[in-house]
């Protein structure tokens, strides 16, 4: 019947939202925190932030200069 | 009062209980937290390789962990192993059904998995005994197409569909382990968490849900977007959420804090995002939309820092390698470009 169905479903998402309200949280200013001293962290070895020399960029092609 | 009405009136409590805890911990917000950070300088990035092959749109890439290898899928009806450095075709696998959506590789390299309008997930063998690529499994269950599928293993995948539920499967049985019900609308897309114990869906009822793999149960259910979001990966350490929407929007949500921290959005940008990706220290993200551009921003200043100008049409794809040196992207105009 549909109408146990929509109590069945009613009741599931009553349970979803208990456990989504139950959970732990921490405040943003330490979230922010972290997530910017991550960023700052792995800074130098981003390479598509940092930049590749060409030496080191396997998708380059290294062709040597030819002087005519 | 009928149990429905009371119910209804337990969901309104516990849903006002959410949004008012989130409110306890919003002591400050990211932007005032990197007020004293500098924007990232302009990023300039230059297409290195193109990948030629492919005879129709390509809708889905996805790179190999040796960040050289990747797969496309295109609805020419073929999946293709690509060596982005030498532009080679390792391999060219046809597809029974060429109405493709998806592809993904597995970790190890051994497996691709692909899926689409046939309601499927097939995994391939690329080191089969005689050197053949088949068909290893087709996983067939859900009701709606295939959206997404990532690897958590050789022997686990885990499945996003039109029918509005994800599915965690056992390849070798071929049999559904998990089934995480709750979307109310089409899953569009997923992510795996850098630990592999949980996974992130969007979908086309605006939010988006963190899972618990092994507890088999939805933790966390963010919202704002006001469209369908097509694309979600993790900040790389795993604490936080992107997301991307028809709403031409991207957003930021961090998982311990439980709420939305970032919008990336500016009025000249109209169309809809497809596909999002981080850079290797989190601090850009890439993300590709329908008007042809991939656009760049500074993840913690939510400026735009940059634009990848250079496919003739939709940009659908998009992943950055393990190793951070390379964006790929994978277009309707069934063209993959790498940039770095």
């Amino acid at each position: 019947m549909s109408t146990t169905n929509n109590i069945a479903q009613a009741r599931k998402l009553v349970e979803q939202l208990r456990i989504e309200a139950g959970i732990e949280r921490i405040k943003v200013s330490k979230a922010a925190a972290d997530l910017m001293s991550y960023c700052e962290q792995h800074a130098r070895t981003d390479p598509l932030l940092v930049g590749i020399p060409t030496s080191d960029n396997p998708f380059k092609d290294k062709k040597p200069c030819i002087i005519l | 009062m009928g149990e429905m009405e009371e119910l209804r009136k337990e969901m309104e409590n516990l849903k006002d209980q959410i949004t008012a805890a989130r409110k306890t911990f919003q002591d400050s917000t990211l932007q005032e937290a990197a007020a004293g950070v500098t924007v990232v300088g302009r990023v300039q990035l230059k297409t290195r390789k193109t990948l030629r092959g492919h005879l129709a749109k390509i809708y889905a890439m996805h790179w190999g962990t040796d960040s050289t290898l990747c797969v496309s899928a295109s609805q020419d009806g073929k999946l293709i192993v690509w060596d982005t450095i030498t532009t080679n075709k390792v391999n060219a696998i046809p597809l029974k059904s060429s109405w493709v959506m998806t592809c993904a590789y597995a970790p190890s390299g051994n497996l691709v998995a692909c899926g689409g309008l046939d309601n499927m997930c097939s995994i391939y063998n690329l080191k089969g005994k005689d050197g053949n690529v088949k068909v290893m499994r087709e996983l067939a269950a859900h009701t709606g197409y295939l959206s997404c599928c990532r690897f958590l293993s050789d022997t686990e995948i885990i499945t996003s569909s039109g029918d509005c539920t994800c599915v965690l499967w056992d390849i070798e049985t071929g049999t559904q382990k998990t089934v995480f019900a709750g979307h109310q609308g089409d899953a569009m897309s997923l992510g795996v968490s850098p630990d592999f114990k949980y996974f992130i869906s969007g979908a086309c009822d605006f939010t988006a849900k963190l899972w618990d793999i092994r507890e088999a149960e939805c933790r966390q259910t963010f919202g704002g977007h006001e469209s369908d979001i097509n694309a979600i990966g993790f900040f790389p350490n795993g604490n936080a959420v992107i997301t991307g929407s028809d709403d031409a929007t991207c957003k930021l949500y961090d998982l311990r804090a439980d709420q939305e921290l970032l919008t990336y959005q500016d009025s000249s940008i109209m169309c809809g995002v497809t596909s999002l990706a981080p850079s290797k220290s989190g601090r850009l993200l890439l993300a590709g939309h329908d008007d042809f551009n991939v656009n760049i921003w500074d993840m913690l200043k939510a400026e735009r820092v940059g634009v990848l100008a250079g496919h003739d049409n939709r940009v659908s794809c998009i992943g950055v390698s393990s190793d951070g040196m390379a964006c790929c992207t994978g277009s309707w105009d069934s063209f993959l470009k790498i940039w770095n």
